[in-house]
């Protein structure tokens, strides 16, 4: 096996010396700076979805917004994760995901970090953010596929596929585990997904 | 129709069909678009088809059925040639008249000739004020050719620029031509196209892409529609050449399922050019291999931004990717594809054949060549215009739109579709150019030119957009999908009476999120028309929140019907019409609107006769009080 | 299933063609069936769960069976500047079901569409193949009794 290429390049001032194809969540990790993440998860694709992870990079004279998760290290990149900007981002970012779950402790907990007391936004309580990390588990970890994304814009949500899950889900439930808004465990046991399925989707679109 | 094997086969061909044809007339119509079978051209076409063979003149006339001609508002349009005498609104009896005079007896039909402002009749296409001040490379051909026939398209030189580009030029002299052309991509984004043809080219791996853009998902833009359907050909020529300069062997083109006749017409045109040897193996001799497959979209507008597209075309959900890796270099399954506009390909044959020194004489600086845009909405000549890059506005408009409709008065002019903005009447002598575009807060987008009169609502138009918008946002990432919901909310609410102080720059702090934060171009510049209608037309959002007034009487919330009793002339037509009996009156007497009732639907307003003009929009003010019951109405001189 | 399975056969099992067998199949039977979603996903070897999310990801597709006749109102925006809205409601009033909805009879379903391209006739309304600028109440009437 070749050699991996290294790549030098600063967060938040401090020189990282990483492997080509990393992430610059993972360069991060490697020098324990902390980038905060909603829809990231080790064992998945990265999925761009929540965009909490923004930062700041810096290359040639040229500056942008771009989500930790996704973009690879390069050559002499100058990354900032705090900058007050991406801050009031992230701060309205967490402001939009508690209109739909208000509950969610995870959520709270974040938001609180970043500035917010008071819930500014109204939304259909779904208790999902659509961080697509169940179904992106189901399928990548377990390929059991028993959960799916369905519509478009505002109108997307997660419905578990009957069919599939009222075979495999009651020995598994390993998605709910990763739900930052606990919805999974809190409506349903694996065995019944009522007000969960395509059927219910379909009905009150 | 024998293989062509070397440029020569194709010249043989071209004078043979130009000798055929020598001797006959040529009649167009154009029955082979969408528009103008919307208008029943096909009606006319089959009339004129019929007259000629009754008449015996089938070896005499040419009837070619074309695709679009621009001039759509005065549908079904007949020219004649070599004159171009051209006929508007022509009707399948008019076609009997047609044969017998123009064509037999050289003989002009006068009332089917375009009247100008001053009633002047005129007789060459070229001279109609509408056609004149364009400049139609791409589009004019579209009167001389049947996209059913590839011959037609080959008659006028169609492959010749294909054949120069195969035998005369390597792949780099191409590239070269493209980019010293500065062609910038016509579907929105306007990026050099030349550039992105040589990241794929330089770009590691083998199997390359190229691939057209004709999803045309911005509403109110069908330019890219009546190419594919007029001259599918000179999108295919200018394929084949971009896939010989970038070195691949396969294309997409990937149409709107909502266009099937352009599916139909594309598909046909394929097959024709695959028997000409065009398409293929060996295509004229020169060892270049290349061949197409259509790919029907689904219904989705976020699919039509380029990674989006790329997915799809995998059979996947059509959502887009991070731009981080360009998809010129790791494309449709991880290749390198190059993806363009329709226009953008049928600019390329031209560039070829004339030279790009040629091109750039055409335009600005930045911006080179010609655009075609789609001037649609309330102005009079509505249709598809073509004019050089550096035509303001107020050409477009007035000179070429022939004004706004009904004498009523401009008020704005959107471009670019929902990731645009409004122009308004102040920047009229912008000229339209990528940059000038963008410095203003909008940009070219695709084309679309949405004309706005005194009668539309500036904040009905940021929330049309939005609305369409949180519907074709993919929904992934939460800026897009969570802000553009947001916003719809408040935009909702200001139109519904509503609005609070701060919505204005609550609207602003959402939009710098979206901007900043989105995954893709469709959420990064969705906040554009809301705020580009703050940004010149801010004083209409603020009466709808502090005022709750909708000056253009669009925002139902926010208006009251009224009969004004000194106009009432008690036809009681409202009264009958109206859907919900909210109208109270009699012979005689004075028609009033009980306002609880009311839907705000508009019939009396629609019903009420413009001789008596009694019913009004009230917002912003109290409606008056009604007369009391029984008063009788003032009868006007006009009434007599 | 034998009509899934020609439509499968002639794009040679391909899953890149997925959209566009399933184009075809909307367009012959009107709908989606659970049990064609069932068949596909075998023989293409794709999950169901991703044939679901494309099925209700694309306008063009309708997991519910459409009617015989489709009427569709523009709602670009050169219709919507030219009183589309306004067109919608009459046709709502006519046809008595929401854009996105089928007739309890299966004859006619409604939607609203982005833009059909013909700008100059607008607010434009399409019955099947038929187009039609801003029709009055009463011509709406008339077509839609003319269907069968």
């Amino acid at each position: 096996m070749s050699k991996a290429k290294k790549v030098t390049l600063t967060i938040n001032g401090k020189d990282v010396t990483a492997t080509e194809g990393m992430t610059l969540v993972e360069a991060a990790k490697e020098v324990g700076i902390s980038i905060p993440t909603l829809c990231y998860h080790e064992k998945l694709a990265p999925y761009g979805a929540c965009r909490i992870c923004t930062v700041e990079i810096s290359r040639g004279g040229r500056t942008r917004l771009v989500t930790a998760c996704v973009y690879p290290v390069e050559e002499g990149l100058a990354v900032k994760t705090d900058t007050p900007e991406v801050k009031k981002i992230r701060k309205t970012i967490l402001e939009l995901m508690l209109a739909s779950a208000p509950t969610s402790k995870t959520i709270k907990e974040m938001a609180r970090e970043y500035g917010v007391s008071k819930a500014r936004f109204q939304a259909e309580k779904t208790n999902c953010i659509l961080c697509g990390l169940c179904v992106r588990y189901c399928h990548e970890v377990k390929g059991a596929n028993a959960i799916g994304f369905v519509g478009r814009g505002i109108k997307r949500r997660v419905v578990f596929i009957p069919e599939i899950a009222t075979t495999v889900c009651a020995s598994c439930r390993e998605c709910f585990s990763l739900c930052p808004t606990a919805k999974l465990s809190s409506e349903t046991d694996g065995v019944y997904f009522d007000g969960l399925t395509l059927d219910n989707y379909l009905d009150v679109r | 129709m024998a293989q062509l094997k070397s440029s020569s086969d194709l010249v043989k061909v071209r004078k043979q069909v130009l000798s055929r044809r020598a001797k006959k007339r040529r009649i167009s119509v154009n029955a082979s678009g969408t528009c103008g079978l919307a208008y029943s051209s096909d009606k006319v076409c089959q009339a004129l088809a019929a007259e000629i063979e009754k008449q015996g003149l089938s070896d005499k006339v040419e009837l070619t059925a074309t695709g679009c001609l621009g001039f759509c508002e005065n549908s079904p349009i007949v020219i004649i040639f070599p004159e171009e005498i051209a006929y508007f609104q022509v009707k399948p009896s008019d076609v009997a008249e047609i044969v017998s005079e123009t064509l037999v007896n050289n003989r002009v039909v006068d009332r089917l000739l375009y009247k100008d402002a001053k009633g002047k009749k005129i007789v060459n296409a070229g001279d109609v004020p509408f056609y004149k001040n364009q400049s139609r490379i791409v589009f004019g051909n579209n009167r001389l050719i049947d996209p059913r026939e590839i011959d037609d398209y080959i008659a006028l030189g169609g492959y010749s620029a294909l054949a120069k580009a195969l035998g005369e030029m390597s792949p780099e002299d191409v590239m070269d031509e493209v980019k010293k052309s500065n062609v910038r991509g016509r579907g929105g984004g306007g990026f050099p196209a030349g550039a992105k043809w040589e990241t794929s080219r330089n770009a590691p791996g083998k199997i390359k892409y190229v691939i057209v853009n004709a999803d045309e998902g911005d509403p109110g833009a069908y330019m890219d529609r009546a190419v594919l359907e007029g001259n599918p050909h000179s999108v295919l020529e200018g394929l084949v050449i971009g896939a010989y300069a970038v070195g691949s062997h396969e294309g997409y083109i990937y149409v709107r399922q909502e266009y099937p006749l352009a599916v139909d017409n594309l598909t046909t045109a394929i097959e024709q050019a695959r028997e000409y040897g065009l398409l293929g193996k060996n295509i004229l001799g020169s060892k270049f291999n290349f061949d197409v497959t259509i790919h029907c979209g689904a219904g989705a507008f976020v699919s039509g931004e380029s990674s989006a597209l790329m997915t799809a075309i995998e059979g996947k959900v059509g959502e887009p990717r991070p731009k981080y890796i360009r998809t010129a270099v790791s494309g449709v399954r991880e290749r390198p594809s190059v993806l363009n506009n329709v226009e953008t390909w049928a600019n390329i044959p031209l560039i070829i054949e004339r030279g790009a020194k040629w091109f750039t004489k055409i335009g600005t600086e930045k911006s080179k060549g010609t655009k075609i845009f789609s001037l649609v909405g309330k102005v009079n000549n509505t249709g598809l215009v073509e004019v050089p890059m550096g035509t303001t506005l107020r050409t477009i408009i007035f000179d070429i739109g022939g004004g706004i409709r009904e004498g009523k008065r401009f008020k704005a002019v959107q471009t670019g579709g929902p990731s645009g903005g409004v122009i308004p009447e102040s920047m009229l002598d912008l000229p339209v150019d990528f940059d000038e575009l963008t410095k203003a807060g909008s940009m070219m987008g695709s084309g679309g030119m949405i004309v706005m009169d005194e009668d539309n609502c500036m904040v009905d138009v940021a929330r049309y957009f939005l609305d369409f918008l949180a519907d074709e946002s993919c929904g992934k990432c939460v800026p897009c999908r969570e802000g553009i919901r947001q916003m719809l909310f408040v935009l909702n609410r200001i139109c519904e009476g509503k609005g609070k102080k701060g919505d204005i720059d609550l609207l602003e702090e959402l939009s710098d999120v979206l901007s900043d934060a989105s995954l893709c171009a469709l959420g990064q510049t969705a906040a554009n028309p809301v705020l580009s209608t703050i940004r010149y037309f801010r004083d209409e959002y603020e009466a709808h929140i502090n005022e709750k007034r909708c000056s253009a009487g669009v925002c139902k919330d926010l208006l009251s019907y009224y009969i004004l009793p000194d106009k009432c002339q008690a036809c009681q037509i409202c009264l009958r019409e109206c859907p919900v009996d909210a109208i109270s009156g009699g012979k005689n007497l004075v028609h009033v609107i009980d306002q609880k009732k009311c839907t705000k639907c508009g019939t009396c307003i629609e019903v009420c006769p413009a001789r008596f003009s009694a019913v009004v929009k009230i917002s912003g003010e109290p409606v008056p009080k009604a007369p009391p019951q029984g008063t009788e109405v003032i009868r006007s001189k006009a009434a007599k | 299933m034998k009509q899934v399975d020609r439509i499968i056969d002639s794009y040679h099992n391909d899953k890149n063609a997925l959209i566009q067998i399933l184009l075809q199949i909307q367009k012959e039977n009107r709908w989606l069936s659970p049990a064609v979603i069932q068949r596909l996903s075998q023989k293409l070897g794709v999950p169901t769960n991703q044939i679901y999310n494309i099925a209700t990801f694309y306008k063009a597709f309708s997991l519910k069976p459409r009617g015989r006749h489709s009427v569709s109102v523009c709602l670009g925006t050169a219709c919507h500047v030219r009183g589309a809205p306004r067109l919608v409601d009459r046709v709502k009033e006519v046809l008595e079901v929401e854009p996105g909805e089928t007739t309890a009879d299966m004859k006619f379903s409604l939607e609203t569409v982005n833009c059909l391209g013909c700008c100059a006739l607008g607010p434009v309304m399409m019955v099947d193949d038929e187009y039609y600028g801003n029709p009055a109440p009463t011509e709406i009437k008339k077509l839609i009794e003319s269907c069968d």
